[in-house]
């Protein structure tokens, strides 16, 4: 094939999307609706998934240590929590810290009394973190056992509100269950959408795929400008679905920003747009490529 | 064409045992009753039917050993002409004469020369840019005459070109088909015009149920309905 050919298939496959008019534009419409259920379930899922991260994360061990210990065992207790693979992040909170913390969520009222006779009950305490929130039992009670054969035991308890951890980390379980579903439900409603409406153009196209051959063109000839056009299609519309859906994305970001007692934030679009982007249009070009090359594929064989 | 036959898979015994040679330059009417097997004899020379036995040769392509992917080669010197035009619809009479030219990747220059050229001899370069949709019966099947003959083929093959036209249009598709001929391209062309016939006295070949029952130089249609 030789250069002045391979523009002749460009030249044709644009100029085909316009001769093909509604066709095409049913094409892309199909194009759009699929790939924007398909981008709205994914987003959907991305962010409850993230949120579902977030919750999880706010669940953290309280580890209170005995009044008496010393420094020693402190630092020991600290080291080992510490090199614990599951543990992501340990925090230390002293007994002033603690009483700081106290007059924040109980009120001034409460707090005054210990501080004017000098006295705090709280004990010295570390806020533990770990990486997977799944573990949270098996790492508290592993905590705990550091306790096993000390003569003087440095912790006094272990805490992370048992109970209510376990049935969110169910919850957020069945939030990504419920996301995939959806993502593999829409996925495979937008394909039968596309085949259908691939279905269609082939049996309009049957007939000037019979006569081209007649005239001598090679499958390869014929298939070339369908091809183009069926990715032009494609693209166009996923580029349009992108926008559409970047941009709704976009005011939802900016409305749900203002509303500030939201237990999880939603991941910026700055994060995933670009991805977002590559996705949609790699999504568009395939499926134009696509299905342009099975619906003349019948046909060639005239 | 040695001792063909064509049977369809559904039982039909189109033709049976046909032998014959047409020469370069030959012009030659197929004629005989509906059904005959007319088309099918047709469809054999472009190979858009193989024959269930028997040899084919056409301008040196040996038909049956033919492989598939150089079934466009034999096309491109073999210009076919319908009874239904069978035009592109989306595109404009240059547009579908000069797809004929794109197949063998002529250069554009010549191209656009050619195509004018033999627009002008079917008598509808002013009418270039319209589609088939916006072209009467007999100025489509010009452009489709066109397209036929725009590449040079040495063979002809038009099935019923006059079926849907009206007697004076088909006065001047033959006119045109005869001075291609003249200028030395073979035509072999199946009919049901009497007149045509007739009147033109060429080889005509008569087929019945299958089998060749006439050959004449000079012939005459020979049935009348
Ligand atoms: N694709 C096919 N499959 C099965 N049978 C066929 C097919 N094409 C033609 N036939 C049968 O083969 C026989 C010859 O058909 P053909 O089309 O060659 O006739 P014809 O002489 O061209 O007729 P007409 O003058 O009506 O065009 C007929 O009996 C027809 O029904
Ligand atoms: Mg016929």
């Amino acid at each position: 094939m030789n250069f002045n050919t391979l523009l002749r298939h460009f030249r044709e496959g644009t100029k085909n999307v316009f001769r093909n008019g509604w066709m095409s534009v049913a094409s892309m419409l199909s194009i759009v609706v699929s790939l924007s259920l398909l981008g709205v379930a994914l987003l959907l899922v991305l962010n409850l998934d993230r949120a579902a991260d977030e919750v999880d994360r706010q669940v953290e061990i309280s580890v209170y240590l005995n009044l008496d210990i010393q420094q020693a065992d402190r630092d020991r207790v600290e080291q080992e929590i510490r090199d614990m693979p599951e543990v992501q992040e340990l925090t230390f909170v002293s007994k002033e810290e603690g009483l700081e913390e106290m007059r924040e969520t109980l009120g001034d009222a409460m707090v005054k009394g210990y501080e004017e006779t000098g006295t705090n009950p709280l004990p010295d305490m570390y806020k533990v973190q770990v990486i997977e929130a799944t573990t949270v039992p098996f790492v508290a009670d592993k905590i705990l056992a550091l306790n096993d054969g000390r003569p003087e035991a440095p912790i006094y308890e272990v805490d992370y509100g048992k109970g209510t951890a376990e049935k969110l980390f169910q919850w957020t379980q069945t939030i990504r269950i419920v996301g995939l579903v959806l993502v593999i439900g829409l996925g495979v409603m937008a394909m039968f959408l596309i085949a259908n409406t691939i279905k269609v153009t082939i049996i309009a196209r049957r007939r000037e795929i019979a006569i081209m051959k007649l005239v001598g063109a090679t499958n390869r000839f014929i298939r070339w400008p369908f091809f183009i056009e069926g990715v032009l299609v494609g693209m166009t519309g996923s580029a349009l679905t992108l926008a559409i859906l970047l941009y709704a994305y976009s005011r939802v970001e900016l409305a749900a920003s203002s509303w500030k007692a939201a237990l999880f934030t939603m991941i910026p679009l700055h994060e995933i747009w670009l991805w977002f982007s590559i996705l949609i249009l790699g999504l568009g070009f395939l499926i134009g490529a696509w299905g342009s090359t099975i619906s003349i594929r019948k046909f060639l064989k005239v | 064409m040695q001792d063909v036959w064509k049977t369809y898979p559904n039982g039909t015994h189109a033709l049976q045992g046909v032998s014959l040679q047409i020469d370069r330059s030959e012009f030659v009417y197929v004629v005989g009753p509906s059904g005959a097997g007319k088309s099918t004899f047709m469809k054999l020379i472009y190979r858009e039917e193989v024959p269930t036995k028997g040899q084919i040769s056409v301008n040196g392509f040996n038909l049956g050993k033919l492989k598939q992917r150089n079934i466009p080669l034999l096309r491109r010197n073999i210009g076919v002409i319908f009874q239904d035009y069978r035009l592109l619809p989306k595109l404009t009479a240059y547009e579908n004469v000069a797809f004929a030219m794109e197949v063998i990747e002529a250069p554009r220059k010549i191209m656009k020369k050619r195509v004018m050229e033999v627009l002008d001899l079917v008598g509808l370069k002013n009418k270039a840019n319209r589609e088939p949709a916006h072209l009467s019966g007999g100025e489509q099947q010009r452009v489709a005459i066109a397209r036929a003959i725009v590449n040079n083929p040495s063979v002809i093959v038009a099935d019923e070109p006059t079926g849907n036209l009206d007697p004076e249009t088909s006065w001047g598709i033959m006119q045109l088909l005869d001075e291609i001929n003249f200028r030395g391209t073979t035509i072999v062309m199946a009919t049901h015009n009497k007149e045509i016939v007739n009147t033109m006295r060429k080889r005509v070949l008569a087929i019945e149920n299958g089998h060749v029952v006439r050959d004449q130089l000079r012939g005459e249609y020979g049935y009348e309905f």
